[in-house]
């Protein structure tokens, strides 16, 4: 089984969110950058694929070479190779379209994806990808096991699950669920060592058009100073609820 | 020229969501000088669609599409789209919606913008606004293409009424097996409960409750207001509640009235999922705990001894006031 993990490489979930250049660009300045939350997930069920079921296991970004350490480290985690469409992510259309050449090229049988990546939260980028190259999808996916031809997955719905099978090739956008929290890995020396010495494969992008373009940023107004109830008086608590924020 | 807007139904009934989506399609149709088109699936009664602002019905009935299926759906909304000649399409924010609207918007060679919370800005350059960064920051995109999608974010828009007297048609959509490619073996669905996704209140407890068996009293709260009951992180790590419940940035996304948060810290990944809640209440022992910067009203107190006190209290409002 040949497995693509696509990595989105972004800002560390503890990171202060500000602009710079009027408003228009994300301000990286000492943003700590790590695999998007939903794509480890993913990229660790297929470790396990890798080591249960033999399969190989290759990651794909579309980035410039500021994302290279992020994908080393998912190297470390321990994908066998890397590929990096060397060009800036613009909008989701255009990395979809950037990937489904790779993806059409490398005839992967299992694409893992992450529900959203935790920076834009476009959450399109699979469905899309899946959709170009003509394979199935499954989203919010938080269970997968793949036998033959066939792959089972569980897909999260609003109050519940589902249960579906799929032909192969599959694409799915994965989140935890897939596998568990203390399943994550920390990379140690010899995969940190290792990784250094794996592919790490530069290709130029097709020139996919955009759809959408993100003008502008702006932070949410700031908050206003909380109302503090005494625990002595709650019927305070439920007035201010029922007759100030009209919520009860 | 119509907006088209899928009017999501479970078991023939509408959700609230779809009166929202179309009283946003109205919003958007009124800016364009055109009209709303709603597209239902298996809906049993559609008359109320009208009241929101839809001029016209297209109703699907298919036992096929009686269980989910992105394809299939996609498809249907494509065709729809096509025959209306519409150039923008309303989605909700529901697991569904956001499933199918990349599928639909390759089909359909249109850009997509989700998490939006606004009407559009700008009709050209078409402009919204979205949320971004988990909340953290909003985002104003521009959609370039011809035909446009938007995914409205839950409860940003609300439910305005517009009166119409909407008509209706029935509508056979071409759909293939190709359309059926993901076999949906069996759905798992809590019944009786409120979920994370449609609850108006939500009532959320974190790592300061101790233990699983402490639950019983936020099940209690959640029961009395009619709410969905989440967790922080940790809480579902550890197994003394669902994954299901895990709220915040690598968890749902909450966009309730209320959210009612006992026990949880209040640490940057938390309240990023949580933050499009309108009014936020926190309990907590600590007054130094992060939440009570983000929260509208905070009680400083140990929740085994507020809880319960509040329960009370909340079980004679209900009393007097329903
Ligand atoms: C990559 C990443 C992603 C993450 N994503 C998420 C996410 O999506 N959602 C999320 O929730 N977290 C997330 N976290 C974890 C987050 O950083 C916090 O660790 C977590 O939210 C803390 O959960 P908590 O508030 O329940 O526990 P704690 O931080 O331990 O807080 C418990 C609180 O309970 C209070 N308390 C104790 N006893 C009582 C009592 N008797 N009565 C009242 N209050 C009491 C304490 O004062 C304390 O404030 C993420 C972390 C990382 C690194």
């Amino acid at each position: 089984m040949k497995i693509l993990v696509c990595i989105s490489h972004v800002p560390d979930t503890t990171s202060k969110i500000n602009f710079t250049d009027n408003d228009t660009k994300f301000d990286t300045n000492g943003v700590q950058f790590v695999i998007n939350p939903n794509d480890e997930f993913g990229l660790t069920r297929a470790m396990w694929f890798k080591e249960k079921q033999g399969a190989t296991v290759d990651i794909i970004n579309v980035g410039g070479p500021e994302t290279e350490p992020t994908l080393r480290k998912a190297l470390a985690i321990g994908a066998d190779s890397a590929i990096r469409i060397n060009t800036e992510a613009l909008d989701g259309f255009q990395v979809a379209k950037e990937l489904s050449a790779v993806a059409k090229e490398g005839n992967y049988d299992l694409i893992i994806a992450g529900r959203e990546s935790i920076d834009y939260n476009g959450g399109m980028v699979p469905g899309m990808l899946a959709n170009l190259i003509g394979a199935s999808f499954v989203n919010t996916c938080i269970s997968l096991e793949v036998e033959g031809e066939t792959a089972t997955a569980i897909r999260e719905i609003d109050g519940g699950k589902e249960t579906v099978t799929a032909k192969l090739p599959l694409v799915i956008g994965g989140q935890k669920g897939l596998v568990e929290e203390s399943d994550l890995r920390i990379p140690n020396m010899r995969g940190i060592m290792m990784a250094r010495k794996k592919p790490l494969d530069v290709k130029e992008p097709q020139g996919a058009d955009t759809e959408t373009k993100a003008v502008s940023f702006e932070k949410p107004a700031p908050k206003g100073e909380v109302k503090l109830v005494s625990p002595d008086n709650l019927d305070e608590l439920i007035d201010l609820l029922h007759n100030e924020a009209k919520v009860i | 020229m119509s907006v088209l807007v899928f009017t999501e139904s479970e078991e023939g009934k509408f959700k609230k969501t779809a009166y929202e989506v179309v009283s946003y399609a109205r919003g958007i149709a009124d800016m364009m000088n055109t009209t709303v088109t709603a597209l239902t699936i298996n809906a049993d009664e559609t008359s109320s669609l009208g009241t929101y602002g839809a001029d016209k019905v297209v109703h699907l009935k298919n036992d096929k599409l009686a269980k989910f299926t992105a394809n299939a759906y996609a498809s249907a909304l494509t065709q729809a789209a096509q025959k209306e000649g519409s150039k923008v399409i309303v989605l909700s924010s529901s697991a569904n919606a956001k499933y199918l609207a990349p599928i639909l918007a390759v089909d359909l060679n249109a850009g997509y913008a989700s998490n939006v919370v606004a009407l559009p800005e700008s009709e050209s350059p078409f402009t919204v606004k979205r949320t971004a960064f988990t909340n953290k920051a909003f985002n104003h995109t521009e959609i370039k293409t011809d035909v446009k999608i938007i995914g409205l974010s839950k409860n940003s828009f609300g439910l305005k009424e517009a009166q119409k007297e909407a008509s209706e048609e029935s509508f056979e959509p071409s759909l293939d097996d190709v359309h059926f490619n993901i076999d949906v073996q069996s759905v798992d669905k809590v019944k009786d409960k409120v979920t994370i996704a449609d609850a108006e209140i939500v009532v959320s407890g974190g790592r300061g409750l101790k233990g699983p068996e402490n639950w019983g009293m936020i099940e209690e709260m959640a029961d009395i207001l009619g709410a969905a009951t989440a967790c922080s992180k940790p809480v579902s790590d550890m197994g003394w509640r669902p994954h299901s419940e895990h709220v915040g940035q690598t968890g749902k996304p909450v966009a309730s009235n209320l959210y009612i948060a006992i026990g949880i810290s209040g640490a940057i990944q938390h309240l990023a999922g949580i933050n499009a809640s309108k009014t936020k209440v926190v309990i907590n022992t600590d007054p130094e705990a992060p939440f009570f910067k983000a929260a509208d009203y905070g009680i400083i107190g140990d929740a085994f001894e507020v809880v319960p006190k509040l329960n009370e209290k909340l079980k004679e409002f209900k009393a007097s006031n329903s």
